[in-house]
């Protein structure tokens, strides 16, 4: 397990070509999220699928907040809708996120997951069954477990995972309950984080 | 891995085994939902592979009446998403009052709660007694659940925010009676109401309906059967009928967009076209 990442110098740890990345948060999650993604520059090739724990409103601001605040482009997912690279796709609130084995998002009401919906777990469980082990999972700060599981499962199968350094989580209980049930590849600070996703793209596409 | 790729095949053998011997095909459903609906309900009948459990429907109906509720999503609630009713009762109500007689179909009515909901608002504008719903699911239990009328007290109090939302007209305590922990719904509300095994990737159209309700039941299907069922929808509606759908489903990336016009789009109400 490393515990930083810079992107530069001697010591560069070698990283597996990934073709999603799928990310996690919930209490303070937002602040979180801008600080990772603000690195992405236009152009950016990856695509990014992100569950942010929220109230259960209809209508989540989210996808604008994030679209005016980034480079790259920022949608609320659809059902049925086609995974295009590039693009950061948000959960909708009320609905379960997964991915498909033909690259589609779809939704889904079933229980709750930790009193969430959407899920973490579900959506990272999901992706590591589409994507195998060309998978990046990355679990940020919250308060409550969710994520772990799917943190496990990505790992499991061969993707690479990025846990946020509980110690600098405004939540640590999710970084915590991750570290608990699997030993992720990194242990990263926020800017790092960043960082990393910038590399992930450069030598994936 | 290897044991993965054992449980896909598995997972395609048991849906294709259900069907073959059930005729319930979740052959074009959502994948990744289904997949999550098998390996819980594993958990639950204590089984280590889908081979085993299989075996164990094949052989005894019974196992796969308890596998078929897992299967199925009963998550729904009353007056969910009450600008959706709220939306009916403004834009559709006016509409629907010029008929003389009105056949409504509530498409995948789980445990009834879209049901109930339709009742009373149909009550509340004066049409209920002209209307007759049909209410359809795939699954027996859940129909059997919708036609007692009983919900959890628990859950009818959540409910009461959300009537009020919709534009309830009374006091929403009036429609049941409180027992215990649990709400009686008025056995009025369903005088007119039949309800009916039916399964929108099987079962064919119903005749000359005026509005159809089918809300979070798409989502679960694959493109393909989301089609055939807004095939159904538009076979099964009257001259500008209406369909309204989830709060998260559209017609607008299925091959019947132009079948139909949106009325209130936000709402997920649509008009034949």
């Amino acid at each position: 397990m490393r515990t930083s990442f810079s992107g530069t110098g001697p010591d560069l740890p070698a990283l597996p070509k990934v073709e999603a990345i799928v990310v996690g948060a919930s209490a303070g999650g937002v602040e979180a999220l801008l600080k990772i993604f603000r690195p992405l520059r236009k152009g950016f090739r990856l695509p990014i699928i992100a569950v942010l724990h929220l109230p259960d409103e209809r209508r989540s601001l989210l996808a604008d907040v994030f679209a005016s605040n980034l480079a790259i482009p920022v949608k609320e997912a659809d059902d049925k809708e086609t995974i295009v690279p590039g693009t950061l796709y948000f959960a909708a609130p009320g609905y379960h996120l997964s991915i498909e084995a033909d690259r589609t998002l779809s939704f889904s009401q079933e229980e709750r997951v930790f009193h969430s919906r959407p899920s973490v777990d579900i959506l990272f469980e999901s992706a590591a069954d589409a994507y195998d082990s060309r998978l990046a999972g990355v679990l940020l700060t919250g308060a409550n477990n969710d994520g772990a599981h799917g943190m496990a499962r990505i790992k499991e199968y061969g993707g690479l995972t990025v846990v946020q350094d509980p110690a600098q989580a405004l939540a640590r209980t999710m970084p915590d309950a991750a570290l608990a049930l699997h030993t992720p590849d990194f242990l990263l600070p926020l800017p790092d984080i960043g960082v990393l996703l910038v590399e992930l793209e450069r030598i994936a596409c | 891995m290897a044991h993965e790729r054992n449980a896909e095949i598995e997972l395609r053998l048991l849906i294709e085994a259900i069907y073959l011997k059930y005729s319930y095909d979740f052959r074009d459903y959502s994948g990744a939902s289904v997949k999550r609906r098998v390996a819980h309900a594993l958990r639950q009948f204590e089984l280590k592979t889908i081979s085993a459990l299989q075996e164990r429907v094949l052989h005894d109906p019974s196992a796969f009446m308890q596998l078929l509720q897992f299967l199925t999503i009963p998550v729904s609630e009353m007056f969910r998403d009450p600008g959706h009713f709220l939306a009916i009762r403004q834009e559709v109500v006016p509409i629907l009052k010029t008929y003389p007689s009105l056949k409504i179909w509530i498409a995948g009515c789980s445990t009834g709660e879209e049901v109930y909901s339709m009742a009373i608002m149909l009550r509340e504008e004066g049409l209920l007694e002209r209307t007759i719903i049909y209410a359809t699911d795939i699954n027996p239990s859940s129909l059997e659940k919708a036609k007692q009328g009983i919900f959890s007290m628990e859950n009818v109090r959540a409910y009461n925010e959300n009537y009020l939302k919709a534009g309830g007209k009374r006091l929403f305590s009036e429609y049941y009676t409180a027992a215990y922990d649990y709400a009686i719904f008025d056995k009025t509300l369903r005088e007119n109401v039949t309800f009916a095994d039916h399964s929108l990737a099987t079962d064919s159209v119903f005749s000359e309906t005026h509005l159809i309700s089918c809300r979070n039941v798409l989502i679960y299907f694959n493109k393909k059967l989301q089609d055939r069922a807004f095939g159904l929808f538009h076979d099964s509606l009257c001259h500008r009928g209406f369909l309204v759908l989830g709060s998260k489903e559209t017609l607008e990336f299925s091959g019947y967009k132009d079948q139909f016009e949106p009325l209130v789009k936000q709402e997920r109400i649509y008009r034949k076209s």
